[in-house]
């Protein structure tokens, strides 16, 4: 198993502690879940939605779920997983405040990341008048499967309207870590978020 | 590569007689009986590789290969099963078995009841999933099989292969469960019914003892057989395959086949009631009636499954509502509640409950990759 594991994935990984369940969503090529198998005991499965990422998944021995998280997660029990991922997807789909409530139903903690609107570019390539087309967005407007932009103070809102607290936050930007004014700096948001006891 | 070069080959049929009676889960015993099967594939001296592939309702031992060169058809499940294919026989040793109550060699309701020197017929006990499972273990011993690295199966056979993982958790390491469900629903048990009352009603069904009147009911294998073709196909997929066609190209204002689906049942009809045995049909679909694992664990599918301890993928097809991924995903959603490892990929295909016998490209590919691992892990 190689241990390169890319940079926002290394950071995810750092989180979800040793031994842990986890259920990742939108979980791919099942890239995440392999490494955390292979390096931190972890047991898992992923959600995904591409039957040829399932077939992906299985080939490198991670457990597989094809489904639509627009459907919720009904197939899973109240505070099964300690851990539940949602790595940028959040920004693509439709019932965002339903899946972050049902992430945490079944989950005892749960981690979230996706790029943040207010980053410096996008605000300025907005400035010149057009939409934001970069790394970690890279899509015109009219093909983007992203159709709920939020930036770190909308994302806190919505946790803090629904009794979720962010326990962790960390802002990146080209795989390196932003402290200073991370809104403007920071081009993809890590949350680390749980219920309020 | 050719379909010749992928092939098993010629194959023959082994018998096995088993003098131990068998009791059974209706409280009936089997005194002794048989169990006609094939292999193919080598096995390994680890006996690690074995590969149990159960049938559906009319299915059989038959799995790949011909007998004669000339044989117009291989195995039913030819497609899947052979040097290369998905269920490759160049690494797993792959055991076909014809079910008890069968009647394509193992004992069933045609064989001769050693009471009474005649044929058992509707005096054969009926069977279910767990007795089928009890019988292909003891074929399993015999084979010198401890461990199946696979048990697969599609639609009723995937029922056995669940049923393998709770009864024998030691015993199989997969479970590749297809097409198939936790237990029928009320519909589909309605569906085996009518497909009954068109056997036991028919006047050649003598009770179930027409083989002592020289008499078939084909009419009502016929129905049964049409019933459930319909079931098993999707009205997208039939109508691509036949949509309106007529036969003549125009109204005859008749009841003779006039369009092309009517020729087409007629024809699988009248084909499998020269091949089947009535009593077998009528035992195979009460079996399937049957089948409810979590019925001894009080109607919890998860406490039922707590005890496997086999890797479980379970496939569905989106265009079968024989059996609907809703029900695969009542298994998954109990696999995941006991905390088995599992995958499950919900197929696009328009080819309705049949699909399992075909190869729509992301089938094949999910078990492809599914049983790479698993010839990886026994070593095959």
């Amino acid at each position: 198993m190689s241990t390169a594991l890319r940079e926002d994935l290394k950071l995810i990984a750092e989180w979800v502690p040793a031994g842990a369940s986890v259920l990742d969503l939108g979980c791919g090529d099942g890239t995440l879940l392999a490494w955390l198998q292979h390096s931190k005991s972890v047991r898992g499965y992923g959600v995904e939605i591409d039957i040829d990422k399932v077939v992906r998944c299985v080939g490198r021995g991670v457990n597989a779920i094809q489904g639509d998280l627009e459907s919720g997660l009904c197939d899973f029990s109240n505070q099964r997983f300690d851990m539940v991922v949602l790595s940028q997807t959040i920004q693509a789909v439709r019932h965002t405040e339903a899946i972050l409530l049902e992430m945490l139903r079944v989950g005892r903690e749960a981690i979230v990341t996706f790029p943040n609107f207010g980053f410096w570019q996008n605000r300025w390539q907005i400035f010149r008048g057009r939409m934001p087309v970069s790394e970690t967005i890279p899509f015109q407007w009219y093909d983007t499967p992203n159709i709920h932009w939020c930036m770190l103070g909308d994302f806190e809102a919505l946790c803090a309207k629904n009794g979720i607290e962010v326990r962790e936050r960390v802002v990146m930007n080209q795989d390196r870590r932003v402290d200073f004014l991370p809104n403007l700096r920071g081009s993809l948001a890590f949350y680390r978020v749980g219920l309020r006891q | 590569m050719s379909i010749s070069e992928q092939s098993v080959g010629i194959v023959s049929a082994q018998r096995a007689d088993f003098k131990l009676a068998i009791e059974l889960t209706s409280g009936a015993t089997l005194p002794s009986y048989s169990l006609t099967f094939e292999t193919y594939g080598e096995l390994n001296a680890q006996r690690s590789n074995a590969v149990l592939i159960c049938h559906a309702l009319s299915g059989h031992h038959h799995v790949a290969g011909r007998y004669l060169p000339e044989d117009k058809s291989a195995g039913w499940w030819d497609n899947m099963v052979g040097p290369g294919k998905p269920i490759d026989t160049r690494r797993f040793f792959v055991v076909g078995v014809n079910n008890l109550g069968g009647c394509h060699g193992s004992t069933g309701p045609s064989s001769i009841n050693p009471e009474t020197g005649k044929p058992w017929g509707a005096a054969f006990p009926l069977m279910t999933v767990p007795d089928w499972v009890k019988s292909q273990a003891r074929l399993a011993d015999r084979l010198g099989i401890e461990r199946w690295a696979a048990v697969i199966g599609g639609s009723l056979g995937g029922m056995q292969a669940l049923q393998w993982s709770i009864d024998f958790p030691d015993r199989v390491a997969h479970a590749l469960v297809i097409a198939s469900a936790p237990k029928l629903s009320a519909q589909n048990i309605a569906f085996n019914d009518v497909a009954r009352q068109a056997i036991l009603t028919d006047p050649e069904y003598h009770d179930g003892h027409f083989y002592a009147h020289g008499a078939v009911p084909r009419r009502g294998l016929r129905l049964a057989r049409m019933l459930g073709h319909i079931t098993y196909l999707s009205d997208d997929g039939m109508g691509a395959k036949f949509g309106r066609m007529l036969r003549s190209g125009e109204f005859k204002y008749g009841f003779d086949v006039e369009f092309e689906i009517e020729s087409y049942l007629r024809y699988q009809g009248d084909k499998f009631s020269d091949q089947f045995d009535a009593n077998t049909y009528l035992l195979m679909t009460k079996a399937l009636d049957y089948f409810d694992p979590a019925r001894p664990f009080g109607d919890d599918l998860t406490a039922a499954l707590s005890r496997a301890q086999a890797g479980f993928l379970v496939a569905s097809f989106t265009s079968d509502w024989r059996f609907s991924p809703l029900r695969s995903r009542e298994l998954v959603k109990a696999l995941v509640a006991a905390d088995k490892a599992v995958s499950y990929g919900e197929i696009e295909s328009r080819h309705g409950h049949d699909a399992f016998l075909m190869l729509d490209p992301p089938y094949v590919n999910l078990m492809r990759s599914y049983l790479e691992r698993v010839a990886e892990e026994v070593a095959a």
